[in-house]
């Protein structure tokens, strides 16, 4: 076996030095009707390098690689080009092969990592503090939620119809169980989101109004105005991001008065990987701190008085606080936080700001193309890098049609909302920097074929 | 006072130390291999890039509503060699399982494969959407199947639910498979036993889930107290949380009569799966009447820890709670076609399941990684992995009980991490001292102060992937130590020495925490 050194030598002058007669020996505390006394039956037996791989992709060459056909899905994971760099460098043994830090003199490299990530999603999103990662960007906004109840010691929620349905779905499932309400109704193909709706149904009661920020459908809801008004009831407002690369071009959360800023980073760094493993951000205003889930870094300094990272503020976490933890997360992201990191230093803000408009750019083309298909409606006024069309058919059906014919098309509101058939004509179209106009064009001619 | 160009030691002090031999200090503060790297706050500018982008242009469409970012936000960016180098130099700033043993108890920080680095970038794996046409993804959903297949068998469970994407994350939606089975007949009830050594994730994951949380004590020899937790069942007890192999390396022998006992009081046995790795491939935890365990893969399938994860924690079930799973699942249907149920489906597939935990289908990318790592072992293979497993831990475990204090050491065979105490240690010398002292020597520490049952505990877990050779160097070292530590040899409070940074502040880090970069706050 390629990966266990021990020799049968080995073995048995270890097993000498136990005084065990054998392996089996060791396990005399189990009691013997639990005992295996061989090979579990029916699995197959050890196999070579090469045929694992070549095992494995047979199974990857059964999938359509979202860079091998006309992509334009969105809906909380995005296609964006990777620089080479990321993912060498998170390659490093290092990096890919370290524990999390809990010994800081030995483990510098990945605190300081941290503590650049978390300055960095602090100023992109515009908030005081950011920690060092959730799972992603669905449990991060549970977790919100959570610390908003915690705050504001109410119990009322209210989700705008704008939050991507498995994002609602995670928190109503939750809810289900500690008893949180949850206000939310599920969208319809207007304009722009109803805002002023949204604005009249917080109460003396709410805990949180919890908005996302290019919205599900791809518009752009008036946070300011948001954030004013739940203030004005006591309540948070709970800011929800699934592209980060949106705030290359858009005011950030955090400018518009969010009081916890949550997020998928996946789009920076990540890749597409079938979902996961993802990135939660979750960053909020210095006064909430102690509240905040999920571990922190800061800065320090050694015995020397030289400057140094360590992992801090345990006491609101699960190994310490146990049952009275502000959460129960222990292991998070961090290789996706590196990635997320590493891309975000090759951008920079002039980089971002570049790739934010490049995306933006032909997301206008593609929507005026679209848009003019005939069967075809632009739903948006406004919108980054993702709008809605409302198509004359089902969306879902053409989703399929396309698909057999190698364009994946986008996401139909059909999948996402299947109990709500009247907006089933409605599909998600996402465009990045990796969109071309040939990409466009085998949609447009594809949508046209598709819905006559 | 010199400024130190890195912007790592602006104290340090104008004379620098040109006594023969070896420099303390130098004029950058790196010391030959060892460099030191600044923040790329302090060395990146707004203007750089590393990528090459169109650049905006002017008049272009604009439709974002008047929201334009017009402020500049102060996001450093960096070349693409300097952002190389930059990461390359704080990578060698980190011990990792690539440069030595790392024997974390409880963490199972075991060899990471790169066949399985480079099956997970596969274009098919990590480039797929997660909300792709189900055709078009059938060998992703056969990946999770085929994955979710070994994990039933080697579990002798009955179902699996993959999406959960951490062990705490596990842990909760196991609870919530216990919750809603309560609900369902009508019984809900308020508490979750939790034994005094259990991970601290096991409250806090029962509290999160809106359970009051009791403890369990221990027995003399590292065991659940059996008779106590017998005594404290009945009808208000939802669930016990038990660790097996517990996390003082020891097997629960009573575990199939605790799950018994458990099941006549109406609860259920939830069982912490950190420690899979002492066994698996000899003992299924369905056979000792578990309800539901989650696994971590970046433990017992070696998906990479990346310093601190993405995890991976799907949880197998029982019959009693596989109707409450929760969403999305695959189910391979009649022409072989696997299909991925979602919130449309569920009502004809599921009806009872919980709900959804999180957005989309799990940690596929640490899904390929685990089967591929299956897949190479074997059934064969497997059942090697827990016996090296358990043996170095033995082996370790006599190696040292001579000379450190081994609380359970008379129990029996320990099984895949050996645990000690601080008890033989001189006064003024600490288990954190020695951790130090390991350091010194070029090792990673072992746990410390875990489990909370052990005074000064120092938890051991080698893995089966170190060699003998690896075992007896640290053993050496560890020795040599302890030697110390039992002679009070003060000098140990000052370890580490040699390292990257000296001890941390942290009192202060708490304090006045500092948790991001800001001009004032550098200077």
């Amino acid at each position: 076996m390629r990966y266990l050194p021990l020799t049968d030598t080995d073995r048995s002058a270890m097993l000498d030095v136990v005084g065990a007669p054998s392996i089996e020996a060791l396990f005399s505390d189990v009691p013997e009707s639990a005992r295996l006394p061989g090979l579990i039956e029916g699995l197959p037996l050890h196999a070579s390098e090469m045929a694992v791989e070549r095992h494995m992709q047979r199974l990857s060459d059964r999938n359509i690689a979202a860079g091998s056909a006309p992509f334009f899905l969105g809906a909380g994971a995005y296609r964006h080009h990777v620089p080479s760099s990321v993912d060498h460098l998170i390659q490093r043994g290092e990096f890919l092969t370290a524990y999390t830090p809990y010994q800081p003199e030995i483990a510098q490299g990945t605190l300081q990592m941290l503590f650049e990530f978390q300055s960095q999603v602090a100023r992109l999103l515009e908030c005081e503090v950011a920690n060092a990662s959730m799972y992603d960007g669905s449990t991060a906004c549970w977790e919100a939620v959570v610390m908003a109840r915690r705050i504001t010691k109410r119990g009322k929620s209210l989700i705008s119809a704008g939050l991507h349905p498995h994002y609602v779905s995670t928190i109503n499932t939750m809810a289900g169980f500690t008893g949180d309400v949850i206000d939310y109704t599920a969208p319809v193909l207007d304009a722009a989101a109803d805002d002023e709706a949204l604005i009249a149904s917080i109460d003396d009661e709410t805990s949180c109004v919890v908005v996302q920020y290019p919205d599900i459908l791809g518009r752009l809801p008036d946070l300011a105005a948001i954030a004013e008004a739940a203030h004005s009831k006591g309540a948070l407002l709970i800011a929800v991001v699934t592209e980060p690369v949106a705030l290359g071009a858009i005011k950030s959360p955090g400018e518009l008065g969010a009081d916890i800023v949550v997020g998928e980073g996946q789009s920076l760094g990540v890749g597409l990987q079938f979902g996961g493993p993802y990135l939660g951000l979750f960053a909020t205003r210095e006064k909430y701190l102690r509240q905040m889930p999920g571990r922190l870094c800061g800065q320090t300094t050694d015995a020397e008085g030289k400057r140094g990272f360590v992992l801090t503020l345990s006491t609101r976490e699960q190994h310490i606080r146990r049952e009275k933890a502000t959460s129960n997360i222990c292991t998070n992201s961090g290789l996706c936080a590196l990635a997320f990191s590493i891309h975000m230093t090759l951008l920079g803000e002039a980089g971002l700001r570049a790739l934010a408009a490049e995306n933006h750019r032909l997301a206008c083309l593609a929507a005026d193309r679209l848009g003019a298909v005939p069967g075809v409606e632009l739903v948006n006024t406004s919108f980054f890098n993702e709008f809605t069309l409302k198509l004359s058919g089902n969306a879902s059906a053409a989703v399929k049609a396309l698909a057999d014919r190698q364009i994946l098309a986008g996401v139909s509101l059909g999948r996402l909302y299947p109990d709500a058939p009247d907006i089933g004509g409605g599909l998600i179209v996402a465009v990045t920097e990796t969109t071309t106009l040939e990409d466009i064009e085998a949609l447009a001619a594809g949508l046209q074929e598709v819905l006559a | 006072m010199k400024v130190n160009p890195t912007g790592w030691n602006p104290t340090m002090p104008e004379e620098i130390a040109n006594d023969a031999g070896a420099p303390l200090t130098t004029i950058t503060g790196n010391r030959g291999l060892m460099l030191e790297e600044a923040l790329i706050f302090e060395i990146g500018t707004t203007e750089t890039t590393g990528v090459d982008l169109p650049a905006p242009a002017a008049g272009a469409p604009n439709r974002l509503g008047g929201l334009d970012r017009a402020e500049s936000f102060g996001l450093p960016g960096l070349s693409e060699p300097e952002t190389v180098r930059h990461y390359t130099r704080l990578s060698r700033q980190n011990y990792a399982i690539d440069c030595g043993i790392f024997p974390l108890g409880s963490c199972t920080m075991k060899h990471n494969p790169r066949l399985n680095e480079k099956v997970a970038r596969m274009p098919g794996f990590g480039d797929v959407h997660p909300l792709q046409p189900e055709s078009t993804v059938q060998g992703a959903l056969a990946v999770i199947d085929e994955l979710a297949e070994w994990l039933v068998t080697l579990t002798g469970m009955d179902a699996v639910a993959m999406s959960p994407k951490a062990g705490a994350h596990g842990e909760l939606c196991g609870i919530l498979c216990i919750r809603a089975a309560l609900e369902a007949r009508g019984d809900p009830r308020e508490v979750v036993l939790v034994p005094e050594s259990a991970h601290g994730t096991n409250p806090a994951t029962a509290a999160f889930a809106g359970y009051r949380v009791e403890g369990i004590p221990a027995t003399a020899e590292g065991r659940v107290d059996f008779e106590a937790l017998k005594a404290r069942l009945g009808p208000d007890v939802a669930a016990v949380m038990i660790t097996n192999p517990n996390t003082c390396g020891l097997f629960e022998r009573d575990m199939k009569a605790i799950s018994d006992a458990v099941h006549a009081a109406g609860a259920f046995v939830y069982c912490d799966g950190a420690n899979f790795n002492a066994i698996v491939g000899r003992v299924r935890p369905g056979d000792l009447g578990v309800d539901a365990m989650h696994i971590n893969l970046h433990k017992t399938f070696s998906t990479p820890h990346g310093g601190g994860g993405p995890g991976s924690g799907p949880v197998v079930l029982s019959a009693a709670l596989a109707p409450y799973a929760p969403l999305p699942f695959t189910v391979k249907q009649a022409d072989g076609t696997i299909s991925l149920i979602e919130e449309a489906d569920v009502a004809d597939h599921l009806p009872g399941s919980f709900g959804r935990m999180s957005a989309f289908s799990g940690q596929m990318g640490m899904f390929t990684r685990a089967l591929a790592y299956i897949l190479s072992h074997g059934a064969d293979g497997l059942r090697q992995v827990s016996g090296d497993a358990v043996l170095n831990a033995n082996y370790m475990l006599r190696s040292l009980e001579d000379l450190l204090d081994a609380p359970f050491g008379a129990s029996g065979p320990c099984m895949h991490e050996a645990l000690f105490s601080d008890a033989s240690f001189a006064k003024g010398v600490s288990t954190l001292d020695v951790a130090k002292g390991l350091i010194d020597e070029g090792f990673h520490p072992m746990t410390m102060y875990f489990p909370l049952v052990v005074h000064g505990a120092m938890l051991i877990e080698p893995t089966e992937c170190e060699s003998k050779a690896t075992l007896d160097q640290f053993i050496a070292a560890f020795r040599g130590i302890v030697e110390r530590a039992n002679a009070g040899d003060l000098g140990l409070t000052q370890a580490p020495l040699l390292a990257p940074r000296r001890r941390m502040d942290e009192a202060t880090a708490a304090r006045k925490p500092r948790l991001a970069w800001s001009p004032e706050a550098a200077a």
